[in-house]
């Protein structure tokens, strides 16, 4: 017989009984779409990650006095990096783009009614182009400018809908924390940081400004080191961190005072921690797969047992061992396949829908659909052959006796 | 027309079930010739090994000894497979409890044989419509055995048996479960099948008024022929 004939029974057979077919499939479908969600929600929340991490910055050295990401508990702090110090680095080592000081207060924005309590961040016009951030209108800072620490700023979108409403900002002029400051510049919108924070929620001074009117010293609290693209940024990072330790004067075996550490460091680490969940979320969904594999071949020996007259009957009409083995095999594939591809549908629709709730985004991996169906298939094949060789078995007239 | 050789023949053939002290042997050596177009009616009481000789005709079991010649083909040397190839090739099967698939339509149950046959979908239609018109249930082909009398059921199951045009039908008390009305109507389908198309039909029965309607009637005993004679209904044909 022919395999598109024994295809023909097998449909028959399972629209004969929806119901047990169903329940048959129940623990196929809900495996493969358990799977496929967990694969699908996994790889958009790597993406998330990689593309929020990508928002910090590409190939950028984020120096922070201090260990971790504070500033320690106890202890005396370590002391703030000095403008020598950004010279230093701009000289002395090889590969770097740009250097990027930092100073940051906060304060309340106010103009005419509107106020904005936000974040002042002082730096330089290299901070542009270590962030590779644009504007969306005028323009950045003069060398004059920031010489002068003139009170000029560039805001970020968020302090632009805040104060400004649908208002040209450029040109326009607000106090902060009692500094009168003059608009030059508007950024493109970035949305949310990778941790995440309001990257668009800031007003962009220069650095002597910030220091002069809102801090008081002339201590630097962070520095943006931006490599170039030809150059490793581990390399890069060891040469910072020896300039750094004889700068701040660091004997050989005590601890560094302060922190390097690369964007794409933290994007690999924060990569590779979601990859694992993902995997592991996948595994113990594939354990449901295979408990659903068990749940086939259980319905297919029950089904062996209760069809054992119709067997007997398929054999003296002249059905051969191999005949009948087929069509219980393909019985059961074809209800794996089935419940694999009710599975997917309802991944596919579990993954789209939950996946603006979780804030990441839809990425449909044919890989894993094709590797969930595949897999379904195979445990029809595997945990089918065991009852379709039984049915295949069976004695005739024993099988035509069967009540 | 020169004398034809028998389309089934026995000889000495036993069947012995189980091994050592607990064997039995249920055929004790029987001798048979059944000619084509012959209606043997088989008869005996239970145990008298009628069931296990008919099994053994029907190419579903094997003789422990002796030879079973079918058509020339020795099938006591013939494995599971070649016998299943020998009765999809010519034989047609009726059962006491008509043994139809369940929630299966008479047409899907009569085109049964066929798909194994391999017959494609238009000619499985037209040769299992001929076959229930041929027992008189075209009207009924989309009607499953649930909607069907136990008559009906019993003509739905001839009809799968000679769907394929088989030399020999076999027929295990077919009118067993059917009150006398239904059973002469039965026996009068398998008489008109055997004159008209020619089908050599051996039926087991119980009941002498269906044996009557045979040709040839054979007499088991003990696991022996005990005595063979013809009603003399086969002259007429």
């Amino acid at each position: 017989m022919i395999l598109g004939t024994t295809i023909i029974l097998a449909v028959r057979e399972i629209r004969r009984h929806l119901l047990r077919s169903f329940l048959t499939i129940l623990g196929i479908v809900i495996g493969v779409s358990a799977v496929v969600t967990m694969v699908t929600l996994g790889n958009g929340a790597t993406a998330a990650v990689k593309q929020q991490i990508s928002g910090l910055g590409a190939n950028i050295l984020q120096i922070r006095p201090g260990q971790g990401f504070g500033r320690g508990g106890g202890g005396p702090q370590p002391p703030d990096f000095k403008p020598a110090d950004v010279d230093a680095i701009r000289t002395q080592i090889a590969g770097v783009k740009a250097v990027a000081p930092q100073a940051s207060s906060s304060g309340i924005a106010v103009r005419n009614a509107a106020n904005w309590s936000t974040t002042i961040n002082g730096t330089t016009a290299d901070y542009f182009t270590a962030q590779d951030w644009k504007l969306s209108a005028g323009r950045i800072f003069t060398p004059a400018e920031e010489q002068a620490g003139r009170a000029v700023c560039i805001l970020g979108s968020t302090v632009v809908t805040n104060l400004f409403r649908q208002e040209e900002a450029v040109g326009q002029r607000f106090r902060i924390k009692d500094v009168s400051c003059q608009v030059i510049g508007t950024l493109a919108t970035r949305g949310q940081g990778g941790f995440g924070n309001d990257q668009d929620d800031v007003v962009i001074m220069p650095i002597k400004a910030v220091q002069r009117r809102f801090t008081g010293n002339r201590d630097i609290r962070n520095i943006m080191v931006s490599v170039d693209e030809a150059y490793d940024t581990g390399t890069v990072q060891a040469a910072t961190q020896k300039l750094l330790r004889e700068r701040r004067n660091i004997s050989g075996g005590k601890d560094d005072d302060f922190n390097i550490f690369d964007t794409k460091q933290i994007a690999d680490t924060l990569q590779g921690t979601t990859q694992i969940l993902t995997a592991l979320l996948g595994a113990v969904a594939a354990v449901s797969l295979l408990v659903g594999g068990i749940g086939i071949m259980n319905i297919m020996l029950v089904s062996v047992t209760e069809r054992t007259r119709e067997i007997g009957i398929r054999l003296a009409i002249g059905a051969v061992a191999s005949e009948v083995l087929l069509q219980f095999l393909v019985e059961a594939v074809a209800l794996a396949c089935l419940g694999g591809v009710i599975g997917l549908l309802l991944a596919l629709i579990a993954s789209v829908s939950l996946a603006p709730v979780l804030r990441v985004p839809f990425i449909f991996d044919l890989q894993i659909n094709l590797l969930a169906f595949f897999f379904s298939a195979l445990i029809g094949v595997v945990f089918g052959y065991f009852p379709a060789r039984r049915a295949a078995s069976l004695n005739p007239i024993d099988a035509l006796r069967h009540e | 027309m020169s004398a034809p050789d028998p389309i089934i023949a026995l000889r000495g053939v036993t069947k012995t079930f189980g091994q050592g002290a607990t064997a039995f042997q249920a055929v004790k050596g029987v001798d048979l010739d059944i000619m084509a177009g012959d209606f043997v009616a088989v008869m005996g009481p239970s145990g008298s090994g009628k069931s296990t000789t008919m099994n053994i005709l029907g190419c579903l079991d094997v003789p422990t000894g002796g030879e079973f010649r079918f058509k020339g083909h020795h099938v006591e040397r013939l494995d599971r497979d070649q016998r299943a190839l020998l009765r999809r090739r010519y034989l047609g099967f009726v059962f006491q409890g008509f043994n139809l698939l369940a929630r299966t339509t008479a047409l899907e149950n009569v085109e049964l044989p066929l798909l194994y046959r391999g017959e494609d979908k238009k000619t499985r239609a037209d040769m299992g419509m001929a076959a229930l018109d041929k027992v008189g249930l075209a009207d009924w082909w989309d009607h499953t055995p649930a909607e069907l009398s136990g008559g009906q059921q019993q003509r739905v199951a001839i009809a799968r048996a000679i769907v394929t045009q088989p030399d020999v039908l076999l027929a295990d008390e077919p009118t067993g479960n059917l009150d006398s009305e239904r059973s002469v109507e039965i026996m009068d389908l398998l008489t008109d099948l055997n004159r008209t198309a020619g089908i050599t039909v051996l039926m087991v029965t119980h009941e002498q008024d269906m044996a009557d309607f045979a040709h040839t009637i054979i007499h088991f005993k003990d696991g022996l022929v005990d005595r063979t004679h013809a009603t003399g209904r086969g002259q007429a044909a």
